[in-house]
């Protein structure tokens, strides 16, 4: 009873001053990363509106919901602001922001100012994509593939190249901040085979958004400069290449691939060593899974390209390059399942996300061997099928390991325990509902029925009402976390320091931690996930 | 049987060994799947938590990391050499095959048989024949595709792409624009008939029209071509006439085939690749001449004997 008094008038980041002022002008990574999260849940929010309608389309063949121009922005709008605004930032710079600092004993990121300028500039990126929503939105596919995008679209093209050109350089200074603090801000004795996995992942996505993200820029600009000023880039009519166009975009887009899953993966090597008491299995395996698919990332963008007309020859190096990066996604996959074995196994919220996860990463991942497959992608390619394969690994992936995060920080980040109950029923209605959802997609896919199709043959119409059944279940099990996260912030139980006796750093500072974190540097002289040591000294009376 | 079909017609010659692949690859994908989640609803009950018992640690084991990654490598590698090598095969053209051009635009697929029989989204074709398509766009990228033959081919502006398919029944089947085109993408549908080739004989018989060769001849002298490269004529511009397929020098050193790429990049960019002996005074046609002109053009360039044969 005491110690709740103590806590009701503890000072920590929340409540350690008050007013606009003091959030918009903060430092503190924790801060920063709470206007990350409150910018990207109305991005996503909006990018599942879109989803939604587009959904509610699709329930019958034809084209009777909205105009074919409606329909065309409203998937554009869904991918570009799921992509850029939502899966990209997304853990990085919520979790990555909260958490990697306390994860290595600091007391900030390594460029705090850096830190809150990367949120202006995302939030200004934002409203320059919003504003171009607003004023008519834009109709190229989130791929903006020339030279549709640069001579022949009259939708609002260069608003919202804009807004992702600026956005992008938030991503790049977050990166540069990732790896700069995890070089130089380790606590004593935390060596880089003691970090926890989720700081490796994190590092390795930094990595991509410093090398990949100018690229995309670049190539946003030329689009920008043909459409603007008619330089013959892409436009053969002008004397450009259109396949250049490809290869530049996905040699960004590719590896974005990897910045939205990369994250995903750290937060399950924490969830799954917690809620199964173990050190994970195979650290080293793991660890260096997240660099090889960030390096193998950079070389595969050329399948993509099966049917462009590129080289066969060409093709058949991509394809080979593929597959070898399945090799380290699987390798995570097995050294996960492996952690459960000889575990003590407690499913709550944040598990049950993770265990979804791993499954849907399975299917996701393993359907990729088929788009690497060149006769098979010859057929696949650009249907359903590909747009099942790529929300497996989004959504069932990336998103899944967010809700899971987000709940097993949650008391961390805001003092409050969310109620278990109903986040374990949001976590089962969300893998029903995403399942429904996005598997019809692959028998879509086979049958032959193209992406991007506003109406589309009779006969795919019972696939697409059960994929349309499915999406309003998912819908459900978004909006729930949103409602008890919230309701928890003012009603939910006070959160111990460490309710889920983890191991991580970031566990041994009060909930919600002070600004600075630590009182006193940690020093480290465990390994990561020492769950066995921490059992061992709980059989022992506690020493204080 | 229930209302809807699962699985697509197979309707062409490379449909088969296409779903053969995909069968296996989905044995895998069903295989592995099953094993994780199997071990994890496995581990999962076995190990739940229960009061007493402690989680052992468990250090990795390195044979196990090289087993985990080798085993899906090596089948990685199946899957690799396997779809690679059905791809090459399948994209060689036959010898025998019949040649037809395509021509895509928004939102449009306009086809245009050798006998000068046209027609728009839809393409007729005769059983057992392999078809070889030469495709091109007027405006932005297309994709060409037949879920029933199981071939796909992005037709981009600018360049000529080609693809080849053996129906193997009679029948309609969907013909569907795969790359986002705009706005009416997904009206930019048609259907493939096949046909059998007598009922294909009479259908490209009953209407009468300028074959592409006549009309090629007709624009020959509308663009005013006749001018330098008239029958006879040989001061500025090699004889077309039964260069068609053939190799020939350029200026510079390199070799080129005389093929319907070289003679559609030979009128837009004309001094791309000069044929030796010759100076680039040609003038470019780029933006005055439509797709659909070109290809009729080569078909008369292609109808060209020698000089001095007949």
């Amino acid at each position: 009873m005491s110690s709740e008094t103590i806590r009701l008038y503890r000072e920590h980041y929340l409540n350690c001053s008050y007013g606009v002022r003091s959030w918009l002008l903060t430092k503190d990574h924790k801060r920063i990363a709470l206007l990350f999260l409150i910018s990207i849940t109305l991005f996503f929010f909006l990018g599942g509106a879109f989803a939604v309608l587009i959904r509610l389309e699709l329930l019958t063949p034809q084209g009777d919901l909205v105009e074919s121009e409606t329909y065309n922005k409203l998937f554009t709008m869904h991918g570009i602001i799921m992509i850029f605004f939502f899966l990209i930032p997304s853990i990085p710079t919520v979790l990555g922001n909260f958490l990697l600092p306390m994860m290595i004993g600091a007391r900030d990121l390594a460029f705090p100012r850096l830190n809150l300028l990367s949120w202006y500039i995302f939030s200004l990126g934002g409203l320059f994509t919003l504003g171009a929503v607003i004023s008519g939105g834009v109709d190229t596919g989130w791929t903006f593939y020339t030279p549709y995008s640069s001579t022949y679209a009259n939708t609002h093209v260069i608003a919202t190249a804009v807004g992702i050109f600026i956005t992008g350089f938030s991503s790049i200074l977050t990166g540069l901040n990732f790896i700069v603090t995890t070089h130089k801000m380790r606590a004593p004795g935390l060596t880089w085979f003691r970090l926890p996995l989720f700081v490796w992942s994190n590092y390795a996505t930094a990595l991509i958004m410093v090398l990949g993200t100018p690229v995309i820029a670049i190539t946003l600009l030329l689009v920008g400069i043909e459409r603007g000023f008619h330089v013959g880039i892409f436009d053969p009519k002008l004397g450009g290449d259109p396949l250049l166009f490809q290869h530049l975009f996905w040699f960004y887009s590719h590896p974005a691939v990897y910045i939205m899953i990369l994250p995903g993966m750290g937060v399950i090597s924490e969830l799954v060593t917690c809620f199964s008491r173990k050190r994970i299995f195979g650290y080293e395996f793991v660890a260096f899974a997240s660099l090889a698919i960030a390096v193998l990332g950079f070389l595969v963008w050329g399948h993509h390209m099966f049917v462009s007309g590129q080289s066969p020859y060409a093709g058949m190096i991509f394809s080979f390059l593929s597959f070898l990066v399945a090799i380290p996604s699987a390798v995570k996959v097995f050294n996960w399942t492996a952690t459960l074995y000889k575990g003590s196994i407690s499913f709550d919220a944040p598990m049950l996300y993770a265990l979804g996860f791993i499954g849907l990463f399975t299917v996701g991942g393993l359907t990729g061997l088929f788009l690497a497959t060149l006769a098979v992608d010859v057929h696949v390619t650009d249907t359903y099928f590909v747009v099942a394969h790529f929300h497996y690994i989004m959504v069932g992936g990336m998103v899944m390991a967010y809700l899971g995060g987000i709940h097993f920080w949650w008391p961390k980040i805001s003092g409050k325990l969310y109620p278990e109950t109903w986040a374990r029923f949001a976590a089962l209605v969300v893998f029903v509902g995403f399942n429904l959802t996005f598997f019809p997609q692959f028998i879509l896919g086979y049958l032959g029925m193209p992406r991007r199709y506003h109406a589309y043959p009779p006969e795919f119409q019972v696939l697409n009402v059960m994929s349309t059944a499915g999406a309003s279940i998912l819908a459900v099990g978004y909006l729930l976390p949103m409602a008890y996260l919230v309701w928890s912030m003012r009603y939910g139980k006070a959160a111990t320091d460490n309710p889920w006796d983890a191991t991580g750093l970031e566990w041994q500072t009060p909930s919600p931690p002070p600004t600075e974190n630590f009182a006193d540097t940690p020093v480290v002289t465990w390994e990561a996930y020492d769950y066995g040591a921490k059992e061992d000294k709980e059989k022992e009376p506690q020493v204080a | 049987m229930i209302g809807f079909p699962l699985f697509p017609e197979v309707a062409s010659t490379i449909a088969r060994s296409v779903d053969l692949l995909y069968f296996f690859l989905t044995a895998v994908a069903v295989f592995f799947s099953i094993l994780i989640f199997a071990c994890i609803v496995y581990f999962a009950v076995k190990y739940r938590r229960q009061p007493g018992r402690a989680a052992e640690q468990v250090q990795g084991a390195i044979g196990l990391e090289i087993a985990w990654a080798a085993v899906p490598f090596l089948i990685t590698i199946v899957m690799f050499t396997w779809g690679s090598s059905l791809y090459i095969a399948n994209s060689r053209v036959p010898q025998q095959a019949m040649d037809i051009y395509v021509v895509g635009r928004q939102w449009m697929w306009k086809i245009q048989h050798p006998s000068g029989r046209r027609e728009i989204n839809e393409l007729h074709v005769p059983v057992g024949q392999a078809i070889k398509l030469t495709l091109a766009s007027q405006d932005v990228i297309h994709s060409f595709y037949i879920p029933a033959f199981r071939v796909k081919q992005d037709v981009l502006p600018g360049r000529y792409v080609t693809m080849w398919f053996q129906a193997t029944r009679t029948g309609e089947f969907h013909l569907f624009c795969a790359e986002y085109c705009g706005t009416s993408h997904s009206g930019m549908i048609g259907r493939v008939v096949v046909m059998q080739p007598e009922d294909f004989e009479k259908w490209l018989g009953g209407v009468t029209e300028e074959t592409p060769a006549q009309v090629g001849e007709r624009l020959f002298s509308e663009f005013n071509c006749i001018n330098c490269h008239a029958t006879g004529s040989r001061q500025r511009c090699p004889q077309l006439g039964g260069l068609y397929g053939r190799e020939v020098e350029l200026e510079g050193g390199g070799r080129t085939t005389f093929d319907e790429p070289y003679i559609r990049e030979s009128i837009i960019a004309p001094n791309a690749k000069v044929v030796k002996g010759y100076s680039p005074l040609m003038p470019s046609y780029r933006g005055q001449i439509s797709e659909e002109q070109i290809l009729d053009l080569i078909a008369y360039i292609r109808s060209l004997t020698p000089e001095g044969a007949e």
